[in-house]
């Protein structure tokens, strides 16, 4: 235990910089300045966003206006990969480095990852009855979209049902990477079973097939997604940074101040 | 190292043969739930045939995850495993017998019940070949894959539902590729393709589920 304390001020005077945000106190001081803005740029984005997509971006030749929900579906899509991959990043953060704040933050981000992948899903659904006349389709990326949130629930139920706080982590952590390492054997297994998408419609290396004003809005909406994720991710980990630290003195000071006020 | 192997893997298998009628209950399911079927879709022979593998590995998957539940759960709670953890023994090891320990406790006897519904099915004999070799390659990943979930879940209140929710859809692709090689048999083709994949299914869950497995001990019992 001693040791632990030694070697923890001795790695804070060599590499403070890197650690400085790990520790909860100042991660729950730093994202409560940031909040108000990532609110205010979501909000600003979205509606900007959305302007230009639904009344400045062209009418598609052959969907017509209902491709229009693109703009949601795909950066919907997009985030809840990338969430997943953050979501097992951090798990694993937390595990490899013992850093409580990793493991808060999968949690935090597990229900937001879920939540775009449902939006994804439903908006994919809407967009599938008037272009393919049909409300679902078995295809490979429907199919593996479905699959990863399925893999959201597994880690959240997994993560709830455990209620020891330490194991419950490092359980998730385990499971999101297993996840991690999984989903591109999934994702072409399920790719070679049924093949049937149109073919992707943006990708790095090939130039886009689509208006500048309809890539304008829709990297607008994925930046709007982004400043929503971030700014509900660091209310959900604040909240739970309260929960487990309600022993810390920081905390009590915090509480005891709203107590005085209220 | 290979001692430790056999040793765990006799003793599994010993401490099943003392429990016969509990050792068959995953293959009694299996059975139970495969009959159900054609009592659903209806007895109509085009029908069945076009359905019979992915029926029967759905429920060879659904065995496979009903009966890994208590892969640890009697060594854990009589306190054996935890004697095995701090024996110094490798854990990796550990896992890697109690999950050949569960193959041939569920796994064989589901390859060896598969032909006999291919013919219940009215499948003809290419695909009830393909069938049981896929189930062959397939059953040990399910196993493989169950003993992570069972780990992971150890001592849990809703530790049967929660295996069932985090092993499946890692079992897809084992799935996909069972039943594709019924699919390709029956369709005219080679399903020499399908036996690769699932080969290499087969291998990569070999030498990555057992330290999942050994990591998820650590973290369940500590």
């Amino acid at each position: 235990m001693t040791r632990d304390i030694t070697m923890g001020k001795k790695d804070s005077a060599s590499r403070i910089r890197w650690f400085t945000f790990a520790a909860p106190s100042r991660f729950y001081s730093l994202t409560g300045a940031l909040i108000p803005w990532l609110w205010g740029a979501a909000i600003v984005l979205t509606l900007w966003g959305l302007y230009v997509g639904f009344f400045i971006a062209p009418t598609d030749a052959q969907q017509g206006e209902s491709y229009r929900i693109i703009f949601i579906h795909v950066p919907a899509a997009w985030m809840s990969m990338v969430i997943y991959l953050a979501m097992a990043f951090w798990a694993a953060a937390g595990w490899a480095f013992n850093a409580r704040m990793g493991a808060m933050l999968a949690h935090a981000l597990a229900p937001t990852g879920a939540l775009f992948t449902f939006i994804a899903l439903w908006t994919g659904a809407f967009w599938g009855k008037p272009a393919w006349g049909t409300w679902w389709v078995w295809d490979a990326r429907l199919t593996s979209e479905l699959i990863l949130l399925f893999l959201y629930i597994g880690y959240i139920a997994l993560t709830e049902a455990i209620d020891d706080v330490r194991r419950s982590d490092k359980a998730g952590a385990l499971l999101a990477i297993v996840g991690a390492v999984n989903i591109p054997i999934i994702y072409f297994s399920v790719k070679w079973w049924n093949t049937l998408h149109q073919g992707a419609t943006i990708s790095a290396t090939a130039a886009p097939k689509m208006a500048s004003t309809m890539l304008t809005a829709m990297l607008l909406m994925t930046f709007a997604f982004w400043a929503y994720a971030f700014a509900v991710v660091f209310m959900r980990a604040r909240a739970i940074v309260l929960e487990r630290e309600s022993h810390a003195d920081w905390v009590r000071q915090l509480t005891a101040g709203k107590e005085q006020y209220s | 190292m290979r001692n430790l192997f056999l040793a765990l893997y006799l003793r599994d298998i010993k401490l099943a043969m003392r429990r016969r009628i509990e050792a068959l209950l995953p293959v009694v399911f299996f059975v139970v739930a495969v009959s159900l079927f054609p009592l659903g879709v209806g007895p109509e022979h085009d029908t069945l045939r076009l359905i019979a593998p992915g029926v029967v590995w759905v429920c060879a998957l659904l065995a496979a995850m009903l009966s890994v539940t208590n892969l640890y759960a009697g060594d854990y709670a009589d306190g054996s495993l935890e004697q095995m953890l701090l024996s110094g023994q490798s854990a990796v090891v550990i896992a890697a017998a109690k999950s050949a320990g569960h193959w041939t406790l569920t796994g064989l006897p589901l390859v060896i019940a598969a032909p006999l519904f291919g013919l219940l099915f009215d499948m003809n004999r290419e695909s009830i070949t393909a069938l049981t070799l896929s189930l062959v390659l397939g059953t040990p990943i399910l196993s493989l894959l169950g003993s992570v979930g069972s780990a992971l879940t150890l001592g849990l209140r809703s530790a049967g539902v929660l295996i069932i929710l985090l092993v499946l859809p890692l079992s897809i692709p084992a799935l996909i590729f069972g039943t594709g090689a019924v699919g390709a048999v029956e369709g005219g083709q080679s399903a020499a393709g399908h036996y690769s994949i699932l080969g290499a299914l087969l291998i990569f869950t070999a030498l990555t589920a057992p330290p999942a497995t050994s990591a998820a001990l650590r973290i369940s019992v500590e």
